[in-house]
């Protein structure tokens, strides 16, 4: 695999032929945060009160459940995508391998339980 | 991988020399230059040199030449065209990576320190080792290439637009400031391409004469390669040309997403 020279190791595996597609999407899911995010602080602000009963009541209502399950899904994107990055960054081998599936878990597990939060509230009786 | 720690042989010891100032002296500047010896087995030190100014030049450049010439033979560096234009002479100076021979002592306050480029092997004292950089730039395979069959006899010709699409790019004397200034690269050089050769690719990513940009494209796509870039922004502050490596990676990723549509 050309290690023996320096422009060997330079050529090392060749190019992935990826992260165009990473790069975009933490642009688009970081573009979703900040209009969703403003979106639930304007709505909750407009809340006449913070109580249980009253967000709840809210978020009944599919113009809020909606956007709120888009809020969820873009927010732990986002933050998928970054610690990736982060973990790319910082450590190397196997280390790596368990961060990044440690991640993985973690990010599908609460994204599903946010989902599941909302669905119920949204969806479930009265 | 991160290193937050110099290895125990990297360290800098307290063993420095002192070379006082010629007696009489009245316009002395020191100047605290990172010492190592391959052939010594000793940790690197900071010899501290006392200058007169008075009869010294006026760059970092002419105070290291005359330590050399008149104090410390022994003192090793790499210097040529003393006119920033050969990229030899780059270094830490007073913290920041650029030129000894384009950075006015008068711009530094106080103490003058000075260091091999950061995270880089070092040969001896302020030389650098460069073979790593060099062939990232060999993998770029920085020449024009094309499909269409070489003329014969002709020039290959350029409108005045299209060549001034390279302005800003042909300049990179690829002194390396940009590249050990950035941490991306310092954690990851044996993948990330760095600041200098991705000036460098994008160089020929813009001349209008060039046929190769897809397969150019190609060899860039990495998460490694290119997208290791954070916009730290180090590259463009430091560079002691004034160019904008930062800017040429953006052109870069935006002729990526361009492509992928």
């Amino acid at each position: 695999m050309g290690a023996g020279t320096e422009l060997g190791r330079v050529r090392g595996l060749g190019s992935a032929k990826d992260g165009v597609h990473h790069w975009w999407l933490q642009r688009v899911t970081a573009v979703g945060n900040l209009v969703l995010m403003l979106w639930l602080i304007f709505s909750l602000v407009r809340l006449p009160s913070l109580d249980h009963a009253s967000v709840v009541l809210w978020l009944r209502q599919p113009v809020a459940a909606v956007p709120m399950l888009l809020l969820i899904v873009s927010v732990f994107w986002h933050f998928r995508l970054g610690v990736q990055v982060l973990l790319e960054d910082y450590s190397h081998g196997a280390a790596r391998v368990i961060g990044m599936l440690a991640l993985n878990f973690y990010v599908l597990a609460g994204a599903a339980a946010g989902v599941f939060a909302v669905l119920k509230i949204a969806l479930g009786a009265a | 991988m991160a290193e937050f720690s110099l290895p125990a042989n990297s360290k800098i010891s307290s063993a420095g020399k002192r070379y006082p100032a010629p007696a009489g002296a009245k316009n002395v500047r020191a100047f605290k230059v990172y010492r190592w010896n391959p052939d010594d087995g000793a940790n690197p030190r900071y010899d501290t040199y006392e200058l007169d100014l008075d009869e010294t030049g006026p760059m970092v450049l002419d105070a290291l030449i005359k330590i050399k010439s008149e104090v410390d033979s022994t003192l090793t560096f790499r210097r040529s065209c003393r006119e920033g234009i050969c990229g030899s002479c780059s270094m830490n100076i007073d913290g920041l990576n650029t030129l000894a021979c384009t950075q006015a002592i008068a711009d530094i306050k106080g103490e003058v320190r000075v260091l091999p480029l950061p995270h880089m092997e070092v040969v001896k004292d302020l030389v650098p080792d460069f073979k790593h950089f060099y062939a990232q730039y060999a993998s770029i395979k920085p020449w024009l290439q094309t499909v269409t069959p070489t003329p014969s006899g002709e020039e290959r010709l350029q409108s005045v637009e299209d060549r001034s699409k390279l302005d800003g790019l042909y300049e990179c004397i690829l002194c390396a400031c940009c590249s050990t200034a950035c941490p991306s690269y310092w954690w990851n050089s044996d993948k990330f391409l760095g600041p200098a050769i991705l000036l460098q690719a994008y160089r020929w990513l813009a001349d209008s004469r060039d046929e190769m940009t897809g397969e150019r494209l190609d060899q860039l796509e990495d998460p490694f390669r290119l997208y290791r870039c954070h916009t730290i922004m180090n590259c463009s502050n430091v560079c002691p040309k004034g160019l904008n490596p930062a800017k040429a990676i953006a052109e870069i990723k935006l002729m990526m997403v361009e492509r992928a549509g």
